[in-house]
């Protein structure tokens, strides 16, 4: 049956928000939307690299995504003005991804799929590596998280108690370069960002501790995915666009419940 | 007057002649103290007199310009910040704040809840705290760690009148049953002259250290404190030179008239031979 392709492409959503969901809430904690956006858009310059040199798109996007990462993680280590500097990186990541990607010929003709991704193209062995990606970054998370939260909680905190948030903000970096080579066939480049976020974002409403959110903001991912692709089906719309159309609605009704019970 | 006690014994905090600067300005200047294991040591000094970037450095949480900080190895330390800046977006409950980052059970997190005043309150929100609450949460955190040292920046602010002193029994009591050593940051001189081994007056470098008694009659500490706490200082300053019996005469300190006369205190710093 994983011949069908739609059942690889739910799979492939599902995996996908595996390691958004947790990734995401850190994203949203950190307030490293823009961070994110950087990373991602960067993405694609590393595909145009890794077709003109003839290597695995998934290296190349990796490469160049880790690249990102650090430079911003280090910027901000510096103590940059993040606000500015990010908007500048993540633009010209993307500007400068789209011209690369004029020399390459064979990114030229299908440029959407890179940037919105083709989730109902996605093959056998794109589907491993969702999975293996998002089993890796979901590893990582697990094994750091008590650090992790507490370095996100407070910095100072986590030096009192022999942590090193530097390390612990690597971890993090490492697993959104993993998360964005793998999702960029998924939902493409513009759009990994907003998945990180959106399903965040959404579960932020509707959770009373950070693991709750994280598994909270999962599910809804998962749930995107596949309300995504039956829009998409039905209404014959682009769906890595869909999937995210569905997360935003699942946060906008989250929210407008959350103001509900508040009153 | 920097009388460093205990010199063979292995500090658990040291600064070693370090400095600090922030973006070209220093923030402290050649500073060098120690913190021995079952010490209360408190630093005083004025607003950005650089008490919160020495503790900051002794905890490696910002890099030392110059000199070197040490830490015992493998020193449990609870550490209670002066704020905690909390995100909105991170909801945690009390509960799960008091397990980070080593878990501890229920009962540990209910026992360290119920000892700083705040029984049944496991399931509210970190950032709906309200100031006197977070810092005994802090407490309670730092106090589940099984320090050794417990480092506290400004404790007590934002403390009922009632919750400030069973805020200093709790220490007192914690560091009787545990011998924890404690590195306290405050304002209220009153506490640091009655309860501190050792005090360290910080104006950017180290204006006099020692006990409490040396260190408030050091000129420089006058100069620091004399004018600005007014009679209130002398006054207490008389009652504690002249009469050790402790609590009672506090409250009624040697006639008004020293009080009326805050150009005077050094008068009153006549009694340290009963130290
Ligand atoms: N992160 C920082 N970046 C830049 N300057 C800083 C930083 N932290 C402290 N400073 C500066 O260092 C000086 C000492 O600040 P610090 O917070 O240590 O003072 P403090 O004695 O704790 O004051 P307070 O009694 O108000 O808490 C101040 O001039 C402050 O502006
Ligand atoms: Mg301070």
């Amino acid at each position: 049956m994983f011949d069908d392709f739609l059942v690889r492409a739910v799979l492939a959503g599902v995996g996908l928000s595996l390691a958004t969901g947790p990734l995401g809430s850190f994203v949203v904690w950190r307030r490293m939307a823009y961070f994110g956006d950087a990373t991602s858009h960067a993405a694609i310059l590393g595909v145009a690299l890794a077709l003109a040199a003839d290597l695995p798109v998934v290296i190349g996007t990796m490469v160049v995504a880790l690249a990102m990462a650090v430079t911003v993680a280090t910027l901000a280590a510096k103590g940059w003005a993040m606000d500015t500097t990010l908007g500048v990186l993540a633009h010209s990541a993307l500007a400068f991804g789209l011209v690369a990607v004029s020399f390459v010929p064979a990114v030229r003709t299908d440029l959407s799929a890179w940037l919105f991704g083709d989730i109902l193209a996605v093959s056998q062995m794109d589907l491993a590596l969702v999975w293996g990606g998002a089993l890796v970054v979901v590893g990582l998370l697990v094994w750091r998280w008590q650090g992790l939260l507490t370095a996100t909680l407070n910095e100072d905190l986590a030096h009192a108690s022999g942590l090193n948030p530097d390390r612990e903000r690597l971890v993090l970096t490492i697993a959104l370069a993993i998360v964005v080579a793998v999702a960029i066939k998924v939902v493409g480049a513009l759009l990994i960002a907003a998945m990180l976020i959106v399903p965040a974002a959404a579960a932020r409403g509707l959770s009373r501790n950070p693991e709750g959110m994280a598994v909270m903001a999962t599910v809804i991912g998962a749930a995107s995915a596949v309300g995504g692709l039956g829009l998409s089906l039905l209404k014959d719309t682009p769906a890595g666009p869909s999937i995210i159309v569905v997360a935003s609605l699942i946060f906008a009704a989250g929210t407008a419940f959350g103001q509900r019970m508040k009153h | 007057m920097p009388c460093l006690p205990g010199g063979g014994v292995m500090a658990l905090l040291s600064a070693d002649h370090i400095s600090v600067r922030f973006a070209g300005a220093e923030a402290l200047q050649d500073v060098t103290m120690r913190l021995d294991p079952g010490e209360i040591v408190t630093v005083v000094g004025p607003n950005g007199s650089g008490k919160s970037t020495l503790i900051r450095a002794l905890l490696g949480i910002v890099p030392v310009s110059e000199g070197r900080v040490q830490r015992m190895a493998g020193l449990r330390i609870g550490y209670v910040p002066q704020r905690l800046m909390l995100d909105r977006s991170l909801p945690i409950t009390v509960r799960r704040f008091l397990s980070l980052p080593a878990r501890v059970s229920d009962a540990a997190a209910t026992g360290a809840l119920a000892r700083v005043g705040l029984p049944g309150l496991k399931g509210a929100q970190m950032v709906g705290l309200s100031g006197g609450q977070m810092q005994r949460v802090l407490l309670a955190r730092a106090l589940l760690a099984e320090p050794q040292v417990l480092v506290l920046d400004e404790p007590t602010q934002g403390l009922d009148q009632p919750g400030e002193a069973s805020f200093y029994r709790l220490i007192e009591e914690v560091r009787k049953q545990t011998g924890a050593a404690v590195l306290m940051v405050s304002h209220d001189l009153h506490v640091v002259m009655a309860a501190s081994d050792r005090v360290i007056c910080l104006n950017g470098h180290v204006c006099c250290q020692g006990t409490p008694h040396v260190v408030s009659s050091a000129p420089e500490y006058r100069a620091l404190f004399g004018l600005g706490t007014k009679g209130a200082l002398a006054l207490y300053q008389h009652v504690h030179d002249h009469d050790h019996s402790d609590a009672p005469e506090h409250d009624h300190p040697h006639g008004p008239k020293h009080g009326r006369k805050p150009g005077h205190d050094h008068d009153h710093g006549h009694g340290h031979a009963h130290v």
